[in-house]
């Protein structure tokens, strides 16, 4: 029991706030519970603290919408928030599509599709060329471009209003990191993603690698969703910098050799030169 | 034979119309009418739903009714409906129709009050009926055998109902819901022409100048009158004037000139209000010569309480008496005695009663006396503008001073000399404590004025069912009725009754006292063990419900209802029966204005489906002469009275002991002369269930495939009844003629239909009682013609003086109703109906585009009232009263708009169960209940 | 790293020309695919944006600034006590994840405190559009307006139908009722429904109410069925018609006839002097 718990803590606490979430959610909407009212484009938190998706306000800008108040101080919680935070923990720990690109990917490994396709066709780039299309978009026709066709609010609000034929998004997803793209959606794809990696880039909660313990097994790099972040592993003590990482922390739970914990930027560097 | 869509068209309209006026379609024209309709077949028929009547053609396809249309030829509608009209092809066939008879049973299949409904055979529900039946006469003698008749009854089906109940049971407890409906009616009539139903016609409308509506929504509940209403005011705008007289604003309002609304129950004010400014203050608009002539004033006595429940009942009844909670009996205790209040004292100051008085309540019955010209001025005295207006302003946020106005310009509409006025009412009047006064009050200002039965001119009762007139008023399926007009208590005409219904005399029992609240009231106190609801709702339409359902539920005895759809009796029932429908079954109806109108059998009913009067006929085979014509107790005399044995008498007119009720009442010489014949014109083409039986086969009474009577049962029951009235100013036409015509209205006289009674130009009648005198009207009608003398205290002169050919104009005064708001129910609930929906819903709530444009009912009110009782629109309120409370949801907009401290609540609506809260006080006379009128508070749920 | 392996350093170098070739490669695929989504993306979102005939909640902005505005949260869909309002899901066809109602269904109950507006994180539901004298005030909800299909509506008929009217929460304003004779009956009146636009919110009651098989009421939004005028002509028998004035201005008309200048035109004698 300890042994699963040390390999799957962060795993059941991420899928436990994921849905939690998603819980509060639902019973605000079909119980009118006032913990928090909406979704996770924009809610309302005890029927007081706005949070609005910061994304969504920057098209809602560049589709040249008023900006309201409300609206950018919603947003600007949730960015300073994620911004603090570090990385996409939004990706890992809120986001409901994360749980479907997980069971594709972990199908994806028991399947053996990784045998088949070894090397990816696509540029995990292509996300911040997605965020700046939506952006150019919005602004040439005056909508907020990716919110008329963002699969991750399909899903939440399947989840929250009723299902209706919101399951053909979350399906396509899955399918798509199935068989097409590992990491498909979510490495590649979501300018959602890329949006929060780019803020994410200066957050505190960090994942450090301490070369020292490392055998090089690599079971870190098979579970991440976003392995070029690992590239130091086995190579250099460093802490994951880069925002695209999503603070998972499946790599801790996999490593038998606490060799990757999370930490605080700068405090385990601080602490690895006082160790040196 | 090569027929365009247009030549079609054509044809057929050409033969709907030629049916219509009953003349001969040439030939190639019938021809080509008879191939066009070789896929469907166009009939005529009567609306299934209001008291105005409006023709139809039904079509049917596959032996199924599949369209309906406004009968052009119709003189009523010309072709048109209402909403509710126009559903009639969809009101049949909805999922949950009742198809076979369902018993309450155990787990041993025998009966079980507390078992679950289980489909059982026509035989075996029978065989319950039976012997259920035969308990209850045993235990509580006829008297404990009653029916909930109806409104809605077909003339034949209430016809064979009162005869098996009143012939054959020796039972005089039937009484329709048309009691709920237009009882007070009634008894106005009564007691003011001797006569039952009006004078006028629906043609009155086009040729007055005055249109006043009385506690009446035309605009919704006489959709059709009301365009007619609609297109008199449009033909002379300037000239003609529409005044709305409520206790709350409704779509009647639109059209008017004037609205007044005037607080509940001071309708007795302002009526007595306008005789007094005839009277005091224009006193050469009255026609004395006519007044003289033709009228006779009288007075009745005024504490006669409301008819509720009282003391001595509580006393005789115990357990009955625990079921009333203190609450309650804080209204009911006015039955016994009342406080005259600030505000009826005045009215009351004639009759020598002042604010505070104790007024000791006595049973009153009908009885009235004639007074002086010169007492009822002493009577309308206190009736000045300041005391009416006072009183009678409906609308707290009204200046009084415009009310005022209001209330002189309708007086002087009245009175302007050449003016024609109709005043027309419905529920407002009739539902109503004091019923029968208010209706006897119009009649008043109408005769003072001589604008009553007359082209354009009379006070006109509006009723609510389809034949309320035709079967429960003429055919008599009241507990005090005979058919055409006779009464129980009559030997005269209990004697009558019994030379037409070939019985022994002595057969009918003289106490017809059971009318329908009487039939709750007395299943409540135990006397009632048995009852049979045909063709109506008492257990949704009853104020009080909740002791009639807790009563029909918790106590021994046994209820049957027959019914199309399962409402809420059918679910207090131990026993339901599959009942065809309107268009499944020969009848007839008869209209607000007289107009009886026939139609055929159109398809096959469903299921196991049967006709009430099939079930009538079925039940008469369980009962013989020794079963029912021995000596019988009357339980309510306390055993003193009874009925006598008429065995003997029947052996002598050569009846068995073991004669059955079907042979002696049903399938007699009589009635096997009216044949069948599939050549017949009127017959020919259609089905007759109880004639032959029919193609379902259906396993009758025995067991065995129903086979049919064998003879025409419509025609004779119709033929039957209709003799009775012949020659007694009720004169029907015979059964074929009204096949040929869109219907008549009686007296029919020599082929031709009347339009105004009692007037010497129009009314043959009146006409020959007129011949010697040269008057222009005679009032001929029988009933209470002769008076004792006295004035406003009471009789002074017990010797009766009948008055020939003369009506009466009655004091009296204003009074309170039993329940007012107070501090805790400080607001009036109004109940009533909606467009959409026919009275309990039970077919309209299954017509799909019905029940969505009005699915549930609401609770109308200020929003003011909204807003200081915390209420919101569109959410759930309380309403409660002290007899219980319904949920409805809070409308503050929209076709119904009360004054502040008024709510109104239609009663269609079994989940929203507003009868829950009225009160079952009735008008002491006419026993019809007030639902217009009691004390509830409004909170949030 | 400075004492590395010459061999490995090679290795390294060969993989980073590779790297770099892959990286071209992969960029120009990306802005391919880029290029190619944006094309499919915007047809997307311009096809769901043609669909002009989705009713809004009260105090909607005009459909444009609407859709750029809302961010499809659902909060006026949660505060809605009617399950009136929809978030609009795949397959509607309608700009996914805003909010519309369908009155055949479920009709706006126009409740005096219209919940679904306040909520509105982003003022896509405009409070300032329902407001008179800093109160709320439904009746100035502009969701749609009802059209009468005068062919088909029974009470066109003669049938004293009027359901919609009845249903009308701003009964005898927005729907009334006209009297004219039956002429063909002689007796009766025709009470047809009439719908004032001025006055009609398009909350819909009345499509719900209508006992047509398919409704012959309909609400459609007010840009669609509402016609507008210019401003060189005021009623003269309306003095509220007077504020149009104040858009009024002298504009340069041109017509086909009068698009050259005068001088060009009269310096052309083109063909006056043919035979």
């Amino acid at each position: 029991m300890t042994n699963f718990w040390e390999h799957y803590r962060f795993l059941v606490l991420r899928r436990f706030t994921q849905i939690s979430l998603m819980l509060l959610y639902i019973g605000g909407n079909y119980w009118g519970w006032n913990f928090v009212q909406g979704n996770l484009s924009a809610s309302m938190l005890f029927g007081v603290v706005p949070l609005n998706d910061p994304y969504a306000a920057l098209q809602m800008f560049a589709a040249g919408a008023v900006i309201t108040t409300n609206l950018f101080v919603g947003a600007l919680i949730v960015t300073i928030f994620y911004m603090l935070l570090g990385g996409r923990t939004f990706c890992s720990w809120v986001c409901p599509v994360n749980i479907i690109t997980d069971a594709a990917n972990y199908l994806r490994r028991k399947l053996h599709v990784n045998q088949v396709e070894k090397k990816q066709p696509a540029s995990r780039n292509i996300r911040y060329w997605v965020l700046g299309l939506s952006l150019v978009l919005s602004y040439i026709l005056g909508v907020t471009a990716f919110e008329f066709i963002s699969p991750i609010s399909i899903t939440h609000r399947a989840i929250i209003f009723g299902v209706g034929l919101g399951w053909t998004a979350m399906l396509v997803i899955f399918l798509f990191d199935l068989f097409i793209l590992k990491n498909g959606w979510c490495g590649h794809i979501c300018p959602l993603g890329g949006f929060y990696g780019v803020i994410g880039k200066v957050g505190a909660v960090r994942v450090d690698h301490d070369e020292e313990k490392c055998t090089v097994c690599m079971k870190c790099k098979i579970v991440c969703p976003e392995p070029q972040v690992l590239f130091m592993v086995g190579k250099e003590s460093l802490q994951v910098l880069d925002g695209e990482c999503t603070n998972c922390g499946r790599c801790i739970e996999v490593c038998d050799d606490d060799a990757l914990n999370f930490s605080i930027r700068k405090l385990a560097k601080e602490k690895r030169d006082e160790n040196n | 034979m090569a027929l365009s869509r247009r030549d079609f068209l054509k044809s057929s309209a050409a033969a709907s119309a030629a049916a219509a006026v009953g003349m001969s379609v040439p030939a190639p024209l019938q021809a080509a009418s008879n191939e066009a309709q070789k896929e469907w077949r166009w009939d005529k028929a009567a609306c299934r739903f209001c008291g105005t009547g409006c023709g139809i053609m039904m079509a049917t396809k596959d032996g199924k009714i599949v369209a309906v249309k406004g009968d052009p030829a119709a003189p009523v509608n010309r072709g048109l409906n209402c909403i509710k009209g126009y559903f009639n092809a969809k009101i049949m066939y909805g999922a949950d129709r009742l198809k076979q008879p369902l018993l309450r049973v155990g787990s041993d299949g025998k009966f079980d009050k507390k078992g679950q409904f289980k489909p059982v055979s026509w035989e075996r529900a029978f065989d319950e009926m039976e012997v259920h039946i035969k308990k209850s006469l045993k235990e509580k003698g006829p008297e404990g055998v009653a029916v909930f008749a109806s409104g809605q009854y077909t003339v034949m089906e209430g016809y064979a109902a009162q005869k098996m109940m009143k012939a054959g049971f020796r039972s005089n407890a039937i009484d329709p819901n048309a009691r709920h409906c237009m009882a007070s009616a009634v008894v106005g009539f009564y007691q003011t022409f001797g006569i039952d139903e009006p004078s006028g016609c629906y043609d009155d409308i086009e040729l007055t100048d005055t249109i006043v509506t009385w506690g009446s929504n035309m605009a919704e509940m006489h959709p059709i009158l009301w365009s007619r209403v609609t297109d008199r005011k449009l033909s002379d705008p300037d000239r003609v004037k529409v005044i709305n007289m409520s206790t709350y604003r409704h779509r009647t309002s639109d059209l008017a000139d004037i609205e007044i609304i005037f607080s509940p129950n001071t309708d007795l004010a302002l009526w007595n209000y306008i005789a007094r400014e005839i009277v005091y203050n224009a006193p050469d608009s009255i026609d004395w010569d006519f007044v003289n002539k033709h009228m006779v004033f009288a007075a009745s006595p005024v504490n006669m309480g409301y008819g509720m429940r009282n003391a001595k009942e509580f006393k005789k009844y115990p357990e009955m008496a625990k079921k009333y909670t203190a609450l309650e009996r804080e209204t009911i205790s006015q039955e016994d005695e009342h406080i005259v209040s600030a505000k009826e004292a005045p009215a009351l100051a004639p009759y020598g009663y002042k604010e505070g008085d104790k007024m000791v309540n006595k049973p009153a019955g009908l009885k009235h006396w004639e007074i002086s010209f010169e007492e009822y001025k002493k009577f309308l005295d206190p009736y000045t503008l300041d005391y009416t207006a006072k009183i009678s302003k409906g609308n707290p946020d009204e200046d009084i001073e415009e009310f005022k106005k209001k209330l002189q310009t309708l007086a002087n509409l009245y009175i302007e000399k050449g003016r024609k006025v109709v005043s027309f009412w419905t529920m407002g009047m009739n539902q109503h404590t004091r019923g029968t006064w208010v209706n006897t009050l119009s009649y008043n200002v109408h005769f003072l004025l001589n604008k009553q039965a007359k082209p354009g001119s009379g006070a006109f009762s509006l009723t609510g069912q389809p034949s309320a007139c035709g079967t429960a008023r003429e055919v008599g399926t009241f507990a005090h009725r005979l058919p055409a007009d006779m009464m129980v208590k009559s030997p005269k005409h209990r004697k009558i009754a019994e030379n037409g219904w070939k019985i022994p005399e002595g057969t009918l029992n003289p106490k017809g006292h059971q009318h329908i609240m009487k039939i709750h009231r007395d299943i409540e106190d135990g006397n009632v063990t048995f009852a049979w609801v045909n063709v109506c709702n008492p257990y949704q339409d009853s104020g009080s419900a909740k002791h009639w359902i807790k009563a029909a539920r918790e106590m021994d005895n046994f209820i049957v209802t027959s019914d199309g759809y399962p409402g809420i009796s059918a679910k207090v029932s131990d026993l339901i029966l599959p009942s065809a429908m309107i268009y499944e079954k020969w009848g007839a109806y008869g209209n607000a204005e007289r107009r009886t109108q026939h139609w055929r059998q159109q398809v096959l009913p469903v299921g196991d489906a049967m006709s009430d009067t099939w079930q009538w006929l079925e039940l008469s085979k369980r009962f013989t002469v020794a079963d029912l014509w021995g000596e019988q107790t009357l339980v309510s005399t306390g055993g003193k009275k009874k009925l006598p044995d008429v065995i003997a008498a029947a052996e002598k007119m050569g009846y068995k002991k073991d004669t059955t009720m079907f042979d002696i009442l049903f399938a007699n010489e009589k009635a096997k002369s009216y044949k069948l014949d599939k050549n017949n014109p009127v017959q020919k083409g259609y089905d007759n269930s109880e004639g032959y039986g029919d193609s379902r086969k259906v396993k009758g009474s025995d067991g065995k495939v129903f086979e049919g009577y064998g003879f025409m049962i419509h025609q004779y029951l119709f033929e039957e009844y209709a003799s009775f009235g012949r020659g007694h100013g009720h004169d029907l036409a015979d059964f074929e003629t009204y096949h040929k015509v869109r219907g008549l209205k009686w007296p029919v006289v020599d082929g031709k239909e009347t339009q105004w009674r009692f007037n010497a130009k129009y009314d043959p009648y009146a006409a020959k009682a007129t011949k010697k005198s040269g008057n222009s009207h005679a009032f001929y009608g029988t009933l209470a013609k002769a008076l004792s003398q006295g004035d406003l205290m009471g009789i002074k002169d017990k010797k009766k003086k009948p008055l020939p050919n003369k009506a009466k104009i009655f004091a009296r005064p204003y009074m309170d109703p039993p329940e007012m708001p107070c501090k805790e129910y400080d607001t009036w609930l109004c109940t009533g109906r909606v467009l959409e929906h026919w009275h309990s819903g039970t077919m309209t709530m299954r017509v799909p585009e019905l029940y969505r444009a009005v699915p549930e009912a609401l609770c109308y009110m200020h929003p003011e009232d909204a807003k200081t009782k915390g209420l919101k629109q569109g959410k759930l309120c309380w309403v409660e009263s002290r007899r219980g409370r319904v949920k409805a949801r809070v409308e503050t907009r929209g076709r119904n708009r009360p004054s502040r401290g008024l709510v109104f609540v239609p009663w269609f609506d079994e989940k929203v169960f507003i009868n829950k809260v009225c009160l079952d006080a009735t008008c002491p006379q006419s026993k019809q209940t007030d639902y217009k009128k009691c004390a509830v508070k409004i909170y949030k749920v | 790293m400075s004492n590395e392996n010459p061999q490995i350093k090679k290795k390294r170098e060969q993989t980073m020309v590779d790297e770099r070739r892959k990286f071209i490669l992969g960029t120009a695929r990306a802005v391919g695919i880029v290029a190619l989504g944006g094309l499919v993306w915007s047809a997307y979102v311009d096809e769901v944006t043609a669909n002009k005939l989705i009713l809004r909640p009260p105090g909607a902005l005009k459909e444009d600034d609407f859709l750029a505005t809302c961010i499809k949260c659902g909060m006026c869909v949660e505060a809605c006590p009617f399950d009136t309002l929809k978030l609009a899901n795949p397959g509607d066809n309608k700009p996914l994840g805003t909010p519309y109602f369908e009155p055949r269904d479920i009709p706006c109950y126009m409740c005096p405190d219209i919940p679904c507006v306040p909520v509105c994180p982003t003022g896509a539901l405009d409070e300032a559009l329902v407001t008179t004298d800093g109160k709320l005030d439904i009746n100035l909800a502009d969701m749609g307006v009802a059209v009468v299909d005068t062919k088909n509506c029974i009470a066109f008929w003669g049938i004293q139908c009027d359901a919609c009217y009845r249903a009308c929460p701003l009964m005898d304003q927005a729907i009334y009722l006209k009297y004219e004779k039956n002429e063909r009956t002689g007796k009766h009146a025709f009470l047809k429904p009439i719908v004032d636009s001025d006055f009609c919110t398009g909350c819909g009651l009345c499509e719900r109410a209508c006992v047509t098989k398919k409704a012959t009421i309909t609400i459609v939004p007010r840009e669609i069925v509402i016609g507008s005028l210019d401003d060189h002509y005021i009623k003269g028998w309306d003095k509220k018609d007077e504020k149009r004035l104040k858009n009024a201005k002298a504009d340069i008309t041109t017509t086909e006839l009068s698009k050259e200048s005068a001088m060009d035109s009269l310096n052309d004698m083109g063909g006056l002097l043919d035979d």
